[in-house]
């Protein structure tokens, strides 16, 4: 049993990490103790990935200390930090789609982890895990057959393989439905009480007030405060992460539901990737002045989607596809711009814009057929940049330059400045696909509310998310992919979340839709 | 123990415009331990080499007439570059484009007509050029072939179609059996631009191929196209630039420029086809164009330095019996000293060990 004089687990002390000028973690503390699900809570950059960086050895800190059950260790290298006892889940998988999971987990590992005892007994290990923390994996599976919530398995069995005493998880819920969320938590509480320590990296606080027993909470590199989030209010939570108190969204002013500005019928299209998904029969109709919603966890057929919708992939026929009752299906993505379309896709760095070029160039990208912007081949280079200039204005793009290059804008800034260049082109049809993903919650309401006010303005609105918050916010009418299907499109008062969240898992789609 | 390389944060702006001065810096240090070992004096190899070669208006002509295939074939390169598509064949294309513009001059020879056969000729070697360069194109756009492999094997399909040519059909019967065809008219020919040397008006079209090649990288859409689908090919896809026309397009381009390339040569200082008209300038153009870092400007720098080396490197074998090998030795040592100079200024090296380091509690200050 933990008493009060044995030292926490994991203790970090006044821990301070520059990049340059920036000072990413100023004079941090943080203690955890064993069998403690502990929240790190904070807006991206506040600095939560510098200071788990630190934990795992992946980062120096400039300054400050490191106590592992009382003693200074220093963390040279993720080794170092696995040595001790330290393992972390990574937001972003790293797995072979092509291995199976044993063969995966198998990689991750040298000889001298493993102590030879190959991929057989790997496999038995594996299961073994799996039934102790009701992990379920086949360890003989290959891995593109798997849906993200068991990829996500692969990570933590893959981690629990090493004994950990502090597993540390960034972000695990972004890739789950809320079912298979709250069957994490439970395995996380199974660990929990056989005490580990768990550090649980989020920005979601009713996950973390159902889970953790401690919080700190970060803003700008600074511990602004650390706090017991069953007995704290959501909204003090909420204020003490973004600094101020978090704008609220304003309704729309009152407005007309119009005709349907985007049609798609009978839309089936075999995926191009191996591992990619195939869309299956899918029907929509978006309204003027409506936004509607499409929820589905990551890899169910949104990206194929969106490219059938934008044009980057072309239709089997025209009349699958109407702008504005124009059938649409068969012209590229120029053509139904020209229809009044815009499109903004989840990538932002390499897709929406091009991160060594700067914001005047990354404007023509999308506009540079439909903005009088090019006479005889000649780029207006006045006219790209004052567009520019307008939509850094006129949507708050914050830089140090004036016209800078994508790579150098935050998240934030760049998805506002690339939401700001298609709006600005009065679009009468917009598809965007995960507008807020990785955005901190200032910029993700200015984002949110321009679309509200797009739609307001008339326009059909298109929006695919895996944020359910974000899409009950938001949409007006809501359907679910699944696989490749997409189910009925049911007003927004009609839906729970646990309704969507069943169809997010597959059951329940009504494939007649 | 492995390197890693990280981008830098921060890059100062200036240390970029410096990084090429760094650089040749860096290769003249190389180059002068290479002559030292040689038992030569790096100074005296500085004289030849370097200020040689600008010292009388013959050389600098000389300097200029070798600029010439190498600007002309490297910008085109670069437009292939810069879309991240790598053709290495414009050794082919080269004489593919000579070839095919000699023909008119081989058939009008000795009848005196004017200067519209040089006109027609010129155009004749860019449409072989461009030709050629569209099998390569065609192979990468609808069956995913490799350019880099089929350009490459098509330099040898070009080069020996010469070789028979000039051994076969086109030979100059009264040429007492040299592998090469009868001297063109005069008046076929490039005219010659001064009296006291062989600068020819390949040198204005050069000029005019770098000219407008700037206004189109910075200023037209085509450009913009270009650029995007190198750096983000999904991108621009987004942006609704066609990949398949854009491998067409630059590979044209830069066929026909290749094959301008060759057969200025031929017309301007060679005069009749023969297997030895190219001394390599396709591929040397490779290295004229990255030590320009894809930029017109850059090539014209470039492809001095590789014509001035060049020509003191001829010099240097008569007055410092050195191998002429070695001027290639200095140009690759440049051009590696370029590159590393760009990486080092974008990103930093980082050693990280590779062996589990012990993790060691340290005891309290």
């Amino acid at each position: 049993m933990q008493t009060d004089e044995a030292p926490p687990l994991v203790s970090m002390r006044q821990i301070v990490k520059r990049f340059g000028q920036f000072v990413a973690n100023d004079q941090i503390n943080l203690d955890l103790a064993a069998g403690e699900i502990h929240a790190l809570l904070g807006e991206n950059g506040a600095g939560k990935s510098t200071l788990v960086k630190i934990l795992n050895g992946l980062l120096q800190p400039d300054a400050g200390e490191i106590y592992w059950q009382g003693e200074q260790v220093l963390l040279k290298s993720p080794r170092d930090a696995s040595e001790v006892g330290i393992s972390m889940v990574f937001q972003q998988f790293s797995l072979f789609e092509n291995l199976t999971v044993a063969e995966n987990i198998n990689a991750a590992f040298t000889e001298h982890d493993t102590h030879g005892f190959g991929v057989r007994a790997l496999a038995d290990r594996i299961i073994e895990i799996g039934e102790d923390y009701d992990l379920n994996l086949d360890p003989n599976r290959p891995v593109h057959t798997l849906s993200t919530g068991e990829r996500q398995r692969i990570e933590i069995v893959r981690a629990l393989l090493r004994h950990p005493k502090l597993l540390i998880l960034d972000e695990p819920t972004s890739v789950l439905t809320p079912q298979e969320a709250e069957d994490l938590f439970l395995t996380l509480e199974k660990l929990a009480s056989g005490g580990c320590g768990i550090l649980y990296i989020s920005h979601k606080l009713h996950e973390v007030r159902r889970l953790c027993s401690k919080a700190s909470i970060l803003r700008n590199g600074r511990l602004v405060a650390t706090c017991d989030p069953k007995s704290t209010e959501t909204v003090e939570m909420a204020s003490l992460m973004v600094g101020s108190s978090v704008p609220e969204l304003r309704a729309p002013a009152l407005h007309k539901i119009g005709d349907i500005r985007l049609h798609v019928e009978a839309l089936s299209l075999p995926s191009q990737d191996i591992h990619g998904t195939d869309l299956h029969h899918i029907n929509l109709d978006v309204h003027g002045g409506e936004i509607v919603g499409i929820a589905g966890i990551a890899g169910n057929g949104q990206s194929e989607l969106f490219a059938a919708l934008s044009g980057e992939r072309l239709a089997q026929e025209p009349r699958h596809i109407c702008i504005d009752t124009l059938p649409a299906g068969l012209l590229d993505i120029e053509s139904r711009r020209a229809l009044g379309a815009v499109f903004i896709p989840e990538e932002r760095l390499g897709h929406a814009a091009v991160p060594d070029m700067r914001l005047s160039d990354n404007l023509l990208l999308s506009r540079h057929g439909t903005d009088n912007l090019i006479h005889g081949g000649l780029i207006d280079i006045r006219r790209s940049h004052r567009l520019a200039h307008d939509v850094v204005l006129q949507f708050d793009v914050r830089s140090a330059s004036k016209n800078p290059y994508a790579r150098h804008l935050s998240g934030g800034n760049l998805q506002k400045f690339i939401m700001g260049r298609e709006i600005l082109a009065e679009p009468g049809v917009m598809v965007v696909n995960q507008p807020t993903w990785g955005v901190d919650a200032g910029a993700a309401t200015a984002i949110r509310q321009a679309l509200i006010d797009l739609a307001a303005a008339g326009t059909a609105v298109l929006l695919i998310s895996q944020d359910l918050d974000e899409l009950f916010d938001l949409s007006d009418r809501m359907a679910v992919i699944y696989a490749g299907r997409l189910s009925q499109t049911l007003p927004i008062q009609n839906l729970t979340r646990e309704m969507v969240g069943m169809m997010m898992a597959g059951s329940e789609v009504d494939h007649a839709a | 123990m492995r390197l890693e390389l990280s981008p830098r944060q921060n890059v100062w702006p200036l240390f970029r415009l410096l990084s090429p001065i760094f650089a040749m810096a860096m290769a003249g240090l190389l180059a002068s331990l290479v002559i030292m070992i040689l038992g030569q004096s790096p100074q005296a190899a500085f004289d030849v080499y370097v200020l040689g070669p600008l010292d009388d208006s013959w050389a600098i002509q000389e300097i200029a007439i070798k600029m010439v295939p190498l600007v002309l074939i490297a910008t085109g390169l670069s437009f292939c570059f810069r879309a991240n598509l790598w053709n290495i064949g414009a050794e082919g294309q080269f004489t593919f484009g000579a070839i095919i513009g000699s023909i008119l001059p081989l058939l009008t020879q000795g009848m005196g007509f004017g200067p519209w056969v040089m006109v027609i000729a010129l155009l004749m070697g860019m449409l072989g050029g461009a030709l050629f360069s569209l099998i390569p194109a065609y192979l990468r756009a609808h069956l995913n072939v490799s350019e880099i492999l089929s350009s490459l094997m098509l330099v040898y399909v070009a080069q020996l179609l010469l070789d028979w040519l000039v051994r076969g059909p086109w030979r100059d019967p009264n040429g007492f059996n040299f592998p090469q065809t009868v001297n063109f008219d005069a008046g076929s020919l490039l005219p010659v631009l001064m009296d006291d040397g062989r600068l020819h008006a390949g040198v204005i079209l050069a000029g005019i191929v770098v000219l407008v090649s700037m206004i189109v990288l910075s200023l037209t859409l085509f450009g913009f196209r270009v650029k995007v689908i190198g750096s983000a090919p999904k991108a621009a896809g987004f942006a609704g630039f066609s990949s398949k026309e854009t491998i067409f397009a630059v590979f044209i381009i830069s066929g026909s420029l290749s094959g301008l390339a060759g057969i200025i040569e031929v017309l301007g200082h060679i005069g009749q086809l023969k297997p030895s008209i190219s001394t390599n300038a396709g591929f040397t153009a490779i290295t004229v164009a990255f030590l320009g870092r894809l930029t017109p400007i850059g090539i014209l720098f470039g492809a001095f330095i590789v014509a001035l080396t060049t020509i003191g490197g001829e010099n240097a074998q008569i007055m410092l019996k050195l191998p002429l090998d070695l001027t290639t030795c200095f140009q690759g040592l440049l051009l590696l000293c370029v590159l590393v100079s760009d990486s080092l200024t974008s990103y930093q090296i980082r050693f990280v060990s590779d062996k589990p380091s012990p993790t060691t509690p340290i005891e309290d200050a």
